[in-house]
């Protein structure tokens, strides 16, 4: 049957909303203060160094570009898979993912030594470099997306979304495998250099993806005070829960491999036993409280059911994913370069020894800027578009509720 | 009304074809220089292939406690104690183009010295990752950096198996001319491309020799008769990480 489904912009009349709106511009005010100062002054006012060279922003900025591209597949569910549960949810997916995309590459750009030089980095191109590909498949998920929602959106050009539908999900399972990329290229680095990053990205992005967008629906259907049914909600938390679990394969198969190759037993050493901070992030956030805390709480047939439970979970999905992405970029910097096999290794350069890092509040406040902007964009477009159905009730999007009810 | 069929003056005859003679002997003078036998290759003619340097670093002559090889290149390119910048950077951010690394062997106990810099590696992976194509590689196998078109990524020192490559921190003044480093880019050694373009020899390898230590050897890798392409092909040398294929430029001795 045919679904007849009102999209209307948000009000936007609410204190709430103007205090939401006020408060995620004042995040971004500061995140571009910080980056004035870390790029007036230099470097040198970050936590980062010759040692770690990528810090907190990077955290952010893949967060922010993994979750892009995962947040996309709720879209992609419903029109290359055609299931109608997800096709009312499938502009508030694409807005999603063009502002986690413009968050995150904000954040990636104000990090970089020369920002004021993106001029240079758009018309000089090595295509040797995963990173000049990842320009162009970002800039380009961009485009595809935006076409793909206008044609959603525009009701004269809807019988040609789905083809623009497919070009974007398939656009963005190479956008990720870009990102996975950019470690599983690094030869020389004993956590990287497994072309199981690409792959482990792309879940993880669903995973990351799916938790941010649950929770910005959940959001904007409680505060704009529009029904939000459970036939939805459950789907979306069940679908969370899959996904959670496909990670934790994916990092199982990971550290398998490494512990079965001798020459990887330093690096696994350090990450999973004696690696301090991010040992413990890695059991006991990223593993408990990011991974098998979420997935019980999902698939418990009573705390399943809340909404709060659900909320938290999707909350903790994204604590994990932070704690996962930080022993990763950073964890595996800080444990040393393997220069010289069977040697102890000693220099004025640090060689051979773990390397330390603590962010400051300057990389932490550019991080926190850009998951505001991505917010504020996705607040001001719901309230300029219409993006948002009047009602996610079960009786309205599910086909088999409604004929029930018919 | 002109006369056109007048004879030419012929004291104007005279000066034009001394001045002709002249002119010509301005033009062709330049080009009598140029076959004089040059020794470094001429500033306007493009870096070939032909040649591959490369420095042998005999091990077994670096002197343990002997830095001279990392102050000869500190003053020569400006960096670390040679000049009064970096003072707000910590340790861990302050830039290295060359290091004394000490390698100790776990089973025997064995204690080696060496010097450690950019390898100037065959296949880049510095320049394989660098999405503007800041990091290169000279057809002569010198990899520098272009801090014109380096955005500071840091990707490259993320690639680079030898964290040869440093980030410049803060503001930096009284920069060398031929080594111009600047917040925001990254920065690593040169081989001393300025002197070896001249003919000369990186300032590491003399001040070794100074030293009369003589652990360094720089030369044309392609070139037999070379000191350096003799001594490797006698005694043989190591890469660090020769499993990652990358062809170094820098070769060791007694590790």
């Amino acid at each position: 049957m045919k679904l007849a489904l009102n999209y209307r912009e948000l009000e936007g009349k609410s204190t709430g909303f103007w205090v939401l709106l006020g408060g995620l511009g004042l995040l971004i005010a500061l995140a571009l203060g910080a980056t004035f100062h870390m790029e007036h002054s230099g470097h040198y006012v970050t936590g980062m160094s010759n040692q770690i060279v990528w810090g907190m922003p990077h955290v952010f900025a893949i967060f922010l570009i993994v979750a892009a591209s995962g947040a996309l597949n709720v879209a992609s569910i419903g029109t290359v898979f055609g299931k109608p549960l997800y096709k009312p949810l499938g502009r508030l997916s694409g807005l999603l993912a063009i502002a986690l995309l413009a968050g995150g590459l904000a954040v990636l750009v104000l990090d970089l030594g020369h920002p004021d030089r993106l001029i240079v980095a758009m018309t000089y191109y090595n295509f040797k470099s995963i990173f000049a590909w990842n320009i162009i498949l970002y800039t380009g998920f961009m485009a595809v997306t935006i076409v793909y929602l206008w044609l959603m959106m525009e009701r004269r050009m809807n019988r040609y979304y789905p083809p623009a539908g497919l070009v974007a999900f398939v656009w963005r399972l190479i956008l990720t495998t870009g990102t996975g990329s950019i470690f599983g290229f690094l030869v020389a680095r004993q956590a990287y250099d497994a072309a199981l990053m690409a792959p482990m990205f792309v879940i993880m992005s669903f995973a990351y993806g799916l938790a941010v967008f649950i929770l910005v629906l959940m959001a904007s259907y409680a505060w704009s005070n529009r029904p939000l049914g459970d036939a939805v909600l459950y789907r979306l938390k069940n679908l969370l829960g899959v996904f959670i679990g496909a990670v934790l394969y994916f990092v199982l198969v990971y550290h398998l491999t490494n512990l079965y190759a001798t020459e990887h037993h330093g690096v696994e050493r350090f990450i999973l036993l004696d690696g301090g901070i991010y040992t413990k992030l890695f059991w006991i956030v990223q593993i408990g409280l990011g991974s098998l805390l979420p997935l019980a709480m999902i698939y418990h047939p009573r705390i399943g059911q809340s909404r709060p439970a659900i909320a938290t979970a999707c909350g903790l999905v994204i604590v994990g994913a932070f704690a996962q992405l930080y022993v990763i970029l950073i964890g595996g910097q800080a444990y040393p370069l393997e220069l010289f096999p069977g040697y102890e290794v000693t220099s004025s350069f640090f060689d051979g020894q773990v390397n330390s890092y603590s962010p400051t509040i300057w990389e932490i406040t550019l991080g926190v800027g850009g998951i505001a902007l991505a917010l504020l964009i996705v607040q001001v477009a719901v309230r300029l578009l219409r993006f948002l159905p009047d009602t996610l009730e079960d009786s309205a999007i599910d086909p088999h509720a409604a004929a029930k009810a018919d | 009304m002109s006369d056109t069929s007048r004879k030419m003056d012929p004291s104007r005859r005279e000066f034009m074809s001394r001045a002709g003679a002249t002119a010509g002997a301005a033009a062709i003078a330049p080009g009598v220089f140029l076959t004089a036998p040059a020794v470094a290759k001429p500033v306007d003619q493009p870096v070939t292939s032909d040649k591959r340097w490369g420095v042998l670093v005999d091990t077994s002559k670096c002197a343990d406690g002997c830095t001279a090889c990392v102050s000869a290149c500190e003053t020569e390119n400006g960096w670390g104690s040679a000049i009064d910048s970096e003072k707000r950077s910590n340790p861990e951010q302050k830039a290295q183009w060359i290091r004394k690394v000490q390698i100790r062997e776990k089973a025997t106990g064995h204690v080696t010295t060496l010097p450690l810099m950019c390898q100037h590696c065959e296949t880049p992976p510095c320049a394989d990752v660098c999405p503007t194509g800041a990091s290169f590689k000279r057809a002569d196998g010198i990899v520098l950096v272009d801090k014109h078109i380096c955005i500071g990524c840091r990707y490259c020192m993320m690639a680079c198996p030898y964290k040869a490559r440093s980030f410049i921190h803060e503001d930096l003044k009284d920069q060398k001319p031929w080594a111009p480093r600047g917040k925001g880019t990254v920065e690593s050694c040169t081989l001393c491309v300025h002197r070896v373009d001249t003919g000369g020899t990186p300032a590491c390898v003399e001040a070794c020799s100074a030293e009369n230590h003589n652990a360094l050897v720089f030369g044309d890798l392609y070139d037999e008769n070379s000191e350096i392409s003799q001594q490797l092909r006698e005694h043989g040398g190591e890469q660090i990480r020769g499993d990652l294929g990358l062809n170094t430029g820098v070769r060791y001795r007694g590790i």
